[in-house]
């Protein structure tokens, strides 16, 4: 098939090939329904959906491979805004947003809800401050803009630390997501799931570089967005809100409102199982109390000045034809996003709802606990060691603190839960990949541009010829995958919480460099050097001293409710003062880089850095 | 581009500080305070942008800056 993945004719023909690949997956789906009526067990089925979809992604992988530098590395530049959006979308939502977030509202009610806010408003701060700047630059990847913008090998080396420390940290949580459902539709151990579903990740990003992960970012967003859609419609039709559950779930709400004094929920736990906790946490009431106010607002500043220094995002601003569309692509991606998003919450109210309703037939809290074992999905999920019941009170009767689960299975576990057809399930489990796979392709890219274009071309051999540097790039990417896989084998840390730490490297390190590099002329070398090696220095010392209270750095107890997703708060000041104050100790930068700012903050005109054919 | 950042500081730090007390008020079947966490503060930040995308290039024409194809 000959294909141009560039020029005119191929943008404008872009949503008629993408209309028909949604077509396609919708008749696939189809297909699967009623392949099931006729008896296709639920295992094929979880295995059909995973695999089918991971073989299109291959696909259009393969189609689109490149070895031009420009479509390598920033997809030709080419990208129209909206569809950008979406791959960006992909990009961002990764198995945390798809698979824990939903449960974590659902577990931990509304201190969860801060998650929401937090990725949503920070694309104002993209926006505003950043991506169309950084388009004007030119750059390929981050540290180029800090390299050139202050000058230095060294300068360009602390930010590749940085953006090291803070992507691996977020790939690892994204290969726990794909080995988990991996694990769960095939049936197999989760250290081999890790494995299989490094595979796929690799596929799609080896070959192509940007462009052939724009693509499959594209075509995975509609994977994603469909399966986390589908089942909340389903929800709220059956129990009885309506066709339209986002304008309709706040009586739902309302319902959980009225029930939780009823079934007692906040009241503690009687046994403990090991990974697994009950639900102890009201749905829509915050804890009383500034601290809690003051945690709430922490945690979403740390969302979004994180999300507004994550390269991996940044990156794909660079792929626009233009200033004027890197604006208008930020905004799309945040209406894509915000589809899912403003979903997750009435995911987790209906959820909860059909548990907790002795009214609905699915309802399982109150009802005797000989006949909430007998149901199928008690008995599969409690097999996996995710879910257990405990008859504290012995007296024969589920309450809500003896049923525990692990927040993470909500949204994977729901279709079943609802009663919906086993090809549900599967579908929600190729979404969940969709989304854990797109993360994961995005950062690995994003690493491994780093390494061969900032560190390899830039700083060890600056004559190193194209191919060269291509070839570099994917090998590196399967050293990191597979590093990243190993990591994540060992289980140290959930989904939700990794991703939490990744966002605060990324604020700690490279927030305050970035955005000062564009507004403040007077920034300069040193300063910018500080900035990042105390700002990660001090973020990453306070994790350590915060997880660990015994040890000789060790804090007795976290300042001020900052725990160990929050520590971006105290990276980013120290960042922030470091900077200012070395920067305001040492000479201002030269006439020629103050010019080149200034040139930045102009649209028109030709990039900083030339581009180079 | 001030008057979004203030925008922005409103709805994502201000309004959930008070969100116990927001949650009194019935917002059609939600909890106010509930209600902006969930959909308020996105629907807000969504609009925004598109607004400051189309305003930004409106200024830029203003003083001759802009992109041209």
């Amino acid at each position: 098939m000959a294909m141009k993945w560039e020029g005119k004719g191929f943008m404008e023909s872009l949503p008629k090939i993408y209309a028909i690949y949604t077509g396609g997956f919708l008749a696939f789906f189809a297909l699967m329904a009623v392949l099931e009526q006729f008896g296709l067990s639920a295992r094929w089925i979880g295995i059909l959906f995973v695999l089918f979809t991971l073989v299109v992604y291959a696909f259009i992988g393969v189609l689109s491979r490149t070895t031009a530098v420009e479509a390598y590395y920033v997809a030709g530049r080419s990208v129209p805004p909206v569809f950008n959006g979406m791959a960006t979308a992909a990009d961002w939502m990764s198995g945390a947003s798809f698979v824990a977030m939903a449960g974590g509202v659902f577990m931990s009610g509304h201190p969860y809800m801060a998650f929401i806010v937090g990725w949503t408003g920070g694309y104002i701060l993209i926006a505003t401050l950043m991506a169309p700047y950084l388009r004007k630059f030119g750059c390929y990847t981050v540290p180029d803009f800090i390299g050139t913008r202050y000058g230095g090998r060294l300068t360009r080396f602390a930010a590749i630390v940085v953006l090291i420390v803070a992507s691996f940290t977020y790939v690892t949580a994204q290969i726990t997501a794909t080995g988990t459902i991996a694990a769960r539709a095939f049936q197999i151990p989760f250290e081999i799931g890790v494995w299989l579903g490094l595979f796929g990740i690799l596929v799609c990003s080896m070959l192509g570089g940007m462009r052939a992960v724009t693509w499959t970012q594209v075509a995975q967003y509609i994977v994603l967005i469909i399966a986390y859609l589908i089942p909340i419609f389903w929800m709220s039709i059956s129990q009885g809100f309506g066709f339209l559950p986002h304008l309709t779930y706040g009586s739902a709400v309302q319902r959980i409102m009225e029930l939780e004094p009823v079934i007692g929920v906040g009241t503690a736990a009687v046994d403990s199982v090991e990974g697994l906790k009950a639900l102890t946490t009201l749905h829509a009431t915050p804890p009383e109390g500034a601290l809690a106010a003051w945690q709430f607002v922490t945690l979403v500043f740390c969302m979004m000045v994180g999300t507004a220094s994550l390269p991996h995002i940044l990156m794909r601003y660079f792929t626009t034809p233009s200033v004027r569309d890197a604006r208008s692509s930020v905004a799309w991606s945040l209406f894509f996003i915000f589809l899912l998003y403003f979903s997750a919450p009435a995911l987790a109210t209906f959820s909860k709802l059909q548990m907790i309703d002795p009214n609905l037939a699915t309802s399982i809290i109150g009802s005797s606990i000989d006949k909430v074992m007998s149901l199928e999905w008690i008995q599969k999920w409690s097999d996996i060691g995710l879910l257990a019941i405990r008859d504290s009170n012995a007296d024969g009767i589920l309450q809500i603190n003896e049923f525990f689960l692990n927040p993470d299975i909500i949204v994977l576990a729901t279709p079943e839960m609802a009663g919906l057809p086993y090809v549900i399930s599967g579908l929600v489990a190729a979404g969940g990949m969709a989304a854990a796979m797109s993360t994961a392709d995005g950062l690995l890219l994003a690493m491994a541009n780093t390494l061969s274009h900032d560190l390899y071309y830039k700083i060890i051999d600056p004559k190193a010829e194209v191919k060269r540097r291509l070839m570099t790039s994917r090998i590196l990417l399967l050293i990191i995958g597979a590093g990243g896989a190993a990591v994540a084998s060992l289980k140290l840390t959930g989904i939700l919480g990794a991703v939490a730490w990744a966002f605060c490297f990324a604020m700690s390190g490279l927030f305050v460099p970035l955005v000062l590099g564009v507004w403040w002329k007077r920034a300069n070398r040193p300063g910018a050097l500080a900035g990042m090696i105390v700002g990660l220095g001090t973020g990453w010392w306070y994790l350590l001293a915060v997880r660990n209270p015994d040890a000789w750095y060790g804090l007795a107890k976290p300042w001020i409710g900052l725990d160990d997703i929050r520590f971006g708060v105290v990276g980013v000041t120290a960042s922030a003062l470091s900077m200012i104050v070395v920067t305001l100790l040492t000479p201002a930068p030269s006439e020629e880089i103050q010019r080149m700012v200034d040139d930045v903050r102009v649209p028109s005109g030709d990039t900083i850095i030339p581009s180079k054919a | 581009m001030l008057l979004h950042l203030t925008v922005w500081f409103i709805f994502a730090y201000v309004v959930h500080w008070f969100a116990r007390d927001l949650n009194a008020i019935n917002f059609f079947g939600w909890p106010l305070g509930y209600y902006m966490s969930a959909q308020g503060s996105l629907i807000v930040f969504v609009v925004q942008l598109f607004l400051f995308s189309r305003q930004q290039h409106a200024i830029d024409v203003k003083f001759g800056v802009e992109e041209k194809e």
